[in-house]
């Protein structure tokens, strides 16, 4: 399933730090059209999942969590990711995608990304939810 | 069957990978039992390998494998698209888009990144640095603190009307329309 994942963003170009800058300035439908659509059909994949009380291949009935009812922190700490995203033109699952097309300094951004992750475990306590 | 293999090598217009990229919704739930998100493989990686005592990254990784082997995938699946199922054109972006690029000095439009910036030979320049050192490090950094990224916020959270994912989606909006009016003619002038 990752590979079709990484060979899906391959051909929609969303690991294209060009697609992101056109999306970034309103210059084209292309990565507004992928998030839409795909929104579209995961709603509906979950209406139709609760509706039918679907289980998963291991049979349990799947229960889908809730995200934590915060909000400073879904907005501060994605303005942040923001800001990096349309700097390395990738979110974390382009990034990956990007070290596997060719594009191997992208080895680089993830390293970091993971330091990333370790300054906020440092920090955590001390930013605001 | 070369009609196919020709139209493989297309890249996809947004209404055909838009949908298929949404599907990777039920399929996470019914054949993982686990909701669509990949920021937190970075969360997994750093548990895994950085000795720490901190408790956000004391928690039992292994049980979690399944999203890094889901990255691991990501890397081969992209790897075989960009070794057979490619055609090597330059992205067609929008007329306006190509232009702006060009007013950034980005004239090499050919392949997915601009290799005028992400290319190993200009790893010694300050604007390649900083786009891809201190760019992951804010992913990194912020996909934690804000809970998830486009996949699991903007795709999963949204499909599943979560009022923190619409607000992560307007704070990656906030961020990147920033850097992308604000930082970017500055640091690429």
């Amino acid at each position: 399933m990752g590979m079709a994942f990484g060979i899906i963003l391959v051909k929609a170009e969303v690991l294209s730090w060009f697609r992101i800058q056109e999306m970034f300035a309103f210059q084209s439908i292309h990565m507004y059209g992928i998030i839409g659509s795909a929104v579209i059909v995961g709603a509906i994949s979950v209406w139709i999942i609760k509706k039918m009380k679907a289980r998963s291949i291991e049979g349990n009935v799947i229960e889908i969590p809730e995200k934590a009812k915060l909000f400073v922190s879904p907005y501060v700490g994605g303005t942040i990711f923001g800001l990096g995203w349309a700097m390395t033109g990738a979110c974390p699952g382009p990034l990956y995608a990007l070290i596997g097309s060719g594009t191997t300094i992208m080895i680089l951004s993830v390293i970091m990304g993971i330091l990333g992750v370790l300054a906020y475990a440092q920090l955590r306590d001390k930013l605001p939810r | 069957m070369n009609e196919f293999i020709e139209w493989l090598s297309n890249p996809w217009p947004w209404y055909v990978s838009g949908p298929i990229i949404g599907l990777m919704v039920p399929l996470h739930l019914i054949l993982l039992n686990r909701t669509f998100g990949i920021s937190s493989s970075f969360r997994h990686a750093c548990a895994a390998v950085i000795p720490n005592k901190l408790p956000f990254l004391q928690y039992d990784w292994k049980s979690e494998i399944w999203n890094l082997i889901f990255a691991g995938g990501i890397l081969i699946g992209a790897f075989l698209a960009a070794q057979f199922l490619s055609n090597g054109e330059p992205i067609a972006l929008s007329q306006a888009a190509i232009e702006r690029m060009n007013r950034f000095g980005i004239t090499d439009l050919s392949g997915q990144h601009p290799n005028q910036i992400f290319s190993w030979e200009l790893i010694g320049t300050w604007k390649t640095l900083l786009f891809v050192v201190v760019g992951g490090f804010l992913v990194g950094f912020g996909t934690r603190y804000a809970g998830g990224c486009t996949s699991g916020h903007a795709i999963m959270g949204l499909s599943h009307f979560q009022l923190p994912s619409f607000i992560a989606v307007l704070g990656f909006f906030t961020g990147g329309l920033l850097m992308s009016w604000g930082i970017l003619p500055l640091i690429l002038s």
